[in-house]
This record gives C-alpha cells, sequence and structure tokens, in this order.
C-alpha cells in the first residue's frame, strides 16, 4: 500500500481490500500462534498462570513478585489470573482440556484428584530430596501423591486460633487455650454483654467448613477414614466435634451467621468487634490489627489451636503451584514456579503468608514480619492435621458439608447427619 | 419444453447459490448447536470421569438411572420447582399489577417507566451479589431496615438456614425479572381498544368487573408467554444461586442445573453431568409443550 492508500487519508477502503486486511490479519494471528508454540528456548514467551484472590498472598504481592520475575527472565512474559478460592477448583477443571494455564495453585485436597486424572506434571525429577529436606513436612504433603510430587508447596498455612484480648479482659478471663476453656471464656462473654456472639466460625457451605470441622476433629481425636478405607468420622472424635459446633449454636455462643460466612466474614466480624474469639489463616492476624482494615486494630491476638481431649492439630491448610499438562512451556513455567517459591522471594513477602522452608524462621526478615506469629507458627506448623487424600475427595467434601450443615442448622442430630454423610462417601469413594 | 428446460435450470441454479448463501448460517447452526447437542448425548452414556477425551466405560442409560434414584436429584428437582412456580407466580401476579399501574395517566410516568425498567437492565450477576450484601446479617441493609422501623427485634441470617434462603434467592429473582412481565402486560395493555371499556361502563361495570371481564381475558395471550418464558428460565437458574449463595446451605438452595454444574465442574463426572443436562431438557420440553398447546388455543379476535 503506498502512503495515499493509508486509512489516515480518509480514503475509503474498497470491500475487497477490507476482506483483504481481514485475511491478512487472521493470517498473522494464526502465524503468532504457530510461532509460539515453536520457541522452546530462548524466544520470548508468554506464560499464564491462575491464581487465587483471598487470603494469605496478595494480589498485589503476586503482582510485584512476577514483575521481579520478569525483570530477571525479559524473555518471559507471565500473564496473572486471579478467582475466588470457591471458583478455583472448577476453573483449573475447565481450563485443563484447553492447556489455557501453564500454572495452577493447587489446594492440599485437589492433588490426588488432579494427579490421577493426569491434569498435573509430576515433577519428581526437578525437584530434588536435597531441596524437599529443606521444606516443612506438612507443607511438602501438599502436593505429594502416591510417592511422587507434582508441585512445590507455595503457601504454608494453618487455622490458627484469634482471639480479641480487650474483650476476654473485660469479661475478666484469661486466654483460652482448650476447647473446654473456649466455651466457658464464651459464657462468661455473653452474660457479661461484652458481644452478643462470642465465636464466629467460617461454616457455609464450602471447604471452609471442613477446615473448621477437621481442627475439631482433630482435636477430639477423630478420624475421617478407617485403617480398611471406611468413613470413621461418624463416631468418637468426628461426632464429638459436630456436637461441639452444634451446641454453640444452640446456646447462642457462636453468631448464626456462621452458617453462611466464609473466611472473609469471619475476618470483617472479628475485625467490626463483633466477635471475640475464632479459627482463621495467618493473614487475618495482619489484616485484623491493621488500622485501616479493622476497629480493633491492636487487640487481636493469635495463638496455638486450643487443646481438646486428643490433642490441639491445626488444618493443613497449604497450598501449591503446579504445572498444567496442557502447557507449551513447562520449562519456563518450572522455571517460574521455583522463582515464586524460593526462599528469598518467601522472606521478602513473609507478612501475610509464611514461608514453607524451615530455616526461614530463624531470619531476621521473617521473624522481624510477624513476630507474634512466627513463634506460634513454629509449634503449630508441626501439628497439623491432613482432610482425607482421595481422588474423589471434592465428592466427599461435598457430602459432609451439606450433612454437617443439615445438623447446625437443627434439620437433624449429629449422629444422624455423620451416619448419612457416612453412607453417601462410602458410595462416593468406592465410585459407581 | 425449452421454457421449461429454462425454469428447472433457473430454480436448479437459484437452490445452488440460496444453499452457498446458507451455508454460513448451517456451518455456524450446526457447529455450535447441532454438534454440541450430539456430543453431550454420546457424553451421557459413558461414564466420563475427566475433562480429557480419551476412553470410558459404555454405560449406556446407567447415568441416567442413577440420576433417578438418587435422593439428591430428586431434592435439586423438587426445589427448582418450588423455585420455578414461586418465581413465575409472583412474576406474573406483580407484573399484572405493575403493568396496569404503569398504564394509567399520571405525570412522571415516563420516569417510573425507566426506573422500573433498571432491575431487569442490571447483570444477574450484579443482581446477585447486591442481595448478598442486602441480606449480610452483619452490615446488610434488610437488617438495619427491619429493625430499625422495629419489625424485628434483633438481626438475622437470612441466607443461613436452608429455607430462608432459598426464599430469599426467590425475592432477588422475582425483584430483577418482575419488570419484564410488567412491560409485557404494558404492550398488551396498549393493544386493548378504549371503546371496549366505555362500552363497559355504558354498561354500568365497575372498574374491578371490567377488569374482570375485558383486561384479563385479552392479557391471556399475553401472560401465557410471561409464563413460558418464566418457567423455562427459572427452571435453568443458575447464575443467581452461583453469586447468592452456591447451593448451600445444607443444599437448600441446590437447584437441578446447579446440581448438575456441580456434578459435572466439581466432580468431574461428565458422563453423569451430561446426563443430569439432558434430564433438564427433557423437563423443559414438557413445560414448552403444554404451554405451546396453551397458546395455540388461547388465540384472541377483538
Amino acid at each position: 500500500m503506498n502512503a495515499d492508500d493509508r486509512i489516515g487519508g480518509y480514503r475509503r477502503i474498497s470491500r475487497r481490500e477490507f476482506l483483504g486486511l481481514g485475511a491478512a490479519g487472521t493470517g498473522l494471528l494464526l502465524l503468532a500462534g504457530c510461532g509460539g508454540g515453536e520457541t522452546g528456548g530462548g524466544g520470548p514467551v508468554t506464560l499464564n498462570a491462575l491464581f487465587m484472590k483471598q487470603a494469605a498472598y496478595s494480589d498485589a504481592d503476586v503482582k510485584s513478585m512476577t514483575e521481579q520475575f520478569q525483570k530477571q527472565n525479559p524473555n518471559i512474559k507471565v500473564n496473572l489470573t486471579f478467582v475466588a478460592y470457591e471458583a478455583l477448583h472448577d476453573k483449573i477443571v475447565a481450563a485443563a482440556p484447553a492447556g489455557t494455564y501453564d500454572t495452577v495453585l493447587v489446594d492440599v485436597i485437589w492433588p490426588a484428584e488432579f494427579a490421577s486424572k493426569k491434569m498435573i506434571v509430576d515433577i519428581t525429577d526437578r525437584f530434588p530430596e536435597s531441596e524437599r529436606s529443606r521444606i516443612f513436612g506438612g507443607a511438602l504433603k501438599t502436593t505429594e501423591y502416591q510417592n511422587s510430587y507434582y508441585g512445590v508447596p507455595w503457601i504454608l498455612d494453618t487455622k490458627y486460633f484469634f482471639y480479641n484480648k480487650e474483650m476476654l479482659g473485660k469479661a475478666g478471663v484469661a486466654p483460652p487455650d482448650t476447647w473446654e476453656a473456649v466455651v466457658q471464656a464464651a459464657r462468661a462473654l455473653k452474660s457479661n454483654g461484652v458481644v452478643e456472639y462470642p465465636l464466629v466460625w467460617s461454616w457455609a457451605q464450602a471447604e471452609a467448613l471442613m477446615c473448621d470441622y477437621a481442627t475439631l476433629l482433630g482435636a477430639y481425636g477423630g478420624q475421617f477414614f478407617d485403617e480398611g478405607g471406611k468413613p470413621a468420622f461418624n463416631t468418637g472424635g468426628g461426632l464429638q466435634a459436630l456436637e461441639f459446633m452444634r451446641m454453640t449454636l444452640d446456646e447462642e455462643l457462636s453468631n448464626p451467621a456462621s452458617t453462611e460466612s466464609l473466611e472473609e466474614d469471619v475476618r470483617r466480624i472479628v475485625s467490626q468487634g463483633e466477635a471475640a474469639m475464632a479459627l482463621n489463616w495467618t493473614y487475618m492476624f495482619a489484616l485484623a490489627n491493621d488500622p485501616n482494615e479493622s476497629q480493633v486494630a491492636g487487640q487481636i491476638e493469635i495463638a496455638h489451636t486450643p487443646q481438646g481431649p486428643a490433642g490441639a492439630p491445626g488444618v493443613n491448610g497449604s497450598m501449591g503451584m503446579a504445572v498444567s499438562n496442557g502447557s507449551q512451556y513447562q520449562d519456563e513455567a518450572w522455571k517460574y514456579i521455583e522463582f515464586m517459591t524460593s526462599q528469598k522471594v518467601q522472606n521478602q513477602y513473609a507478612e501475610l503468608s509464611l514461608p514453607i522452608w524451615k530455616s526461614s524462621y530463624e531470619e531476621k526478615e521473617v521473624v522481624e514480619a510477624l513476630p507474634q506469629v512466627v513463634p506460634v507458627a513454629r509449634e503449630q506448623l508441626n501439628d497439623m492435621i491432613l482432610r482425607p487424600i482421595v481422588p474423589q475427595y471434592n465428592e466427599v467434601s461435598q457430602d459432609m458439608q451439606v450433612e454437617i450443615q443439615r445438623a447446625l442448622t437443627g434439620d437433624k442430630t449429629p449422629k444422624q447427619a455423620l451416619d448419612d454423610a457416612a453412607k453417601s462417601v462410602e458410595s462416593a469413594t468406592q465410585g459407581y | 419444453m425449452a421454457r421449461a428446460k429454462a425454469r428447472v435450470g433457473g430454480a436448479f441454479r437459484q437452490g445452488r447459490i440460496a444453499l452457498i448463501l446458507l451455508l454460513p448460517s448451517l456451518v455456524v447452526v450446526f457447529g455450535i448447536i447441532v454438534y454440541p447437542l450430539l456430543r453431550t448425548l454420546y457424553t451421557s452414556l459413558f461414564a466420563v470421569n475427566s475433562a480429557f477425551p480419551g476412553r470410558y466405560p459404555f454405560v449406556g442409560l446407567g447415568n441416567y438411572l442413577q440420576a433417578l434414584e438418587r435422593a439428591e436429584f430428586w431434592g435439586a428437582i423438587l426445589r427448582t420447582a418450588y423455585f420455578t412456580f414461586s418465581t413465575t407466580f409472583l412474576e406474573v401476579v406483580l407484573g399484572i399489577l405493575l403493568g396496569l399501574l404503569l398504564n394509567v395517566e399520571f405525570r412522571g410516568r415516563w420516569l417510573l417507566r425507566s426506573i422500573v425498567i433498571l432491575p431487569w437492565a442490571l447483570p444477574t450477576v450484579v443482581n446477585g451479589a447486591m442481595w448478598r450484601w442486602i441480606l449480610n446479617p452483619e452490615y446488610g441493609a434488610l437488617n438495619a431496615l427491619l429493625t430499625q422501623l422495629h419489625i424485628i427485634p434483633d438481626y438475622r441470617s437470612w441466607l443461613g438456614t436452608p429455607w430462608m434462603a432459598l426464599n430469599m434467592v426467590v425475592v432477588a429473582d422475582v425483584w430483577k425479572m418482575t419488570p419484564l412481565a410488567a412491560f409485557f402486560v404494558l404492550a398488551a395493555l396498549q393493544t386493548i381498544p378504549r371503546d371496549l371499556y366505555e362500552a363497559a361502563w355504558v354498561d354500568g361495570a365497575g372498574r374491578l368487573r371490567a377488569f374482570f371481564s375485558i383486561t384479563l381475558p385479552l392479557l391471556t395471550p399475553t401472560i401465557l408467554i410471561i409464563l413460558v418464558l418464566r418457567t423455562m428460565e427459572a427452571f435453568k437458574v443458575f447464575d443467581i444461586i452461583y453469586v447468592m449463595t452456591r447451593g448451600g446451605p445444607a443444599n437448600g438452595t441446590q437447584t437441578i442445573a446447579y446440581y448438575t454444574y456441580v456434578e459435572a465442574f466439581s466432580n468431574q463426572l461428565f458422563g453423569y453431568g451430561a446426563a443430569l443436562a439432558y434430564i433438564i431438557a427433557l423437563f423443559i420440553l414438557f413445560f414448552a409443550v403444554i404451554y405451546m398447546r396453551l397458546l395455540r388455543r388461547g388465540e384472541v379476535e377483538y
């Protein structure tokens, strides 16, 4: 085309030229698409990475980590997508056949499913024992399935016990360290009129409910499955845990909104000073004590989960980064994961999510970022309970969520609900 | 003879041109409607448990039978039926009342007409998020309003129990879809000739009598159309549930479409999900046939 033909010259483009332009454009797009596929090595590469939008690292943290990575690797560009945790699993599933994302963030409960369906890549060879031994055991479990590794742990987290020290002080009770004491403290807070509902939980029909239930099940010495792989949560500690939950609602010690709340709701309610005690992830500590985010800044303390008759485990809520099977650029994706999970980067952003690396907890940078949290974390992170590792976990979890909620909303007794849950879980894990 | 031959040739040429011209739309129709439909039917006959293509065991109608055996399926159908019936009923009744109001001459009617259409213009996702905020137990507007008017003594959890949550989703849907019904009614009202009413006046009929003897019968075809549209839409309800409650609490708001989604995408039982999708389609087809018959009978002449 000569200069006179340019669109800027206000010359009308004929239809044939227009079609030609369209065809040329399409051709270019196709070329670009193909060109991308051919360059495995040095050429510019664009990765698509899927992350979640709540708890642990904030969107801003992930963006600034990624910018650092791009500066070090000018040939790799990373597009970030953030979705709510509740949408993350289904997004990974729906995008898997198309290979939309090169790296995905996977929760501790998914590797069994994703690995057995070959959605994420076995990276055991790239992830040597020398590296693994420097990582917390609980974190490593996040991406392990049948003795292989399907990703690198990135978020090492558990639900801690948070309390509002000023409220407890007003009611004249000491910070509780057993669930028994939590109930007594809650009764005192309620009868003294300090707060109407001393406890709030994330008991909506979601994975958050399973996290709280697992914590209590562990404290009461229950088990999800027995040795033979049959559901065992409907007896002993599993049943006592649900009875405890129901009792706190019946006595109106727990906020009735708990059955529609997620972790973020818990954080907001605690931050508004409308609850005195709650379980939540590490990230709540910084935010609930941030005057911009909270009306009770400076009053929220973090502690080991309270003791039950059988112990005080925290639920393992770690997450890892995995390379998706459909990715065209698995080497580059691995490079990105290596960077994001590296000790240096994790130490730098420790405030909202603690590193997976054992030695980080001795480092000034980390300890000073969260002086109150690190000592608690060092103990709690060695005392964690896992949710069941089965490929059908999603179904198991949904069946349990529904029945637990039926007990919480008064439809069924805890025993009846868990018996019914055990029945459907058994048929789900047997397959059809 | 020669003429006839030319005509045949012409028709043939025309037919070919028509075919060429229709080709793009045929490709589109087959590509995005017929192919997925058949593909889903095919999938529903296999125990597909992953999103990847591959070999899966053939189970025949096993997925369909399994659905019919499951309590969760029937629970979801019942909830969907309740949702469909109550939203459609409320939307039609409120839609008629609103339509009548908007048809009356008064000052600022144009303003009211434009405001009323707003809820319908909102994307469902926005509507769902908005109602979730309104119904929030801690800082929601509804709790504040009702306690300040002393209608309820203290804050309630609106989405925290199954039955209440289902009804709240109904409220949100009715709020959004009533304007559509109202505008259908309004359009129909404007086609009813005034002299019918004048004749009724002369015969000494009051307003109520005129409404039941003239307005309502003449609105019947429109009401039927609203019923058809809304029943089918409501039966497939998904997005507002996804945003407001995600099917909870205790599956109390899990409708059949949501159940299908969960089984297919969360549990990766794509074969079972495809079977459920076909069952939904059959239900809707059933409604469609009934309504079509009613509609054909409901033709009115002035």
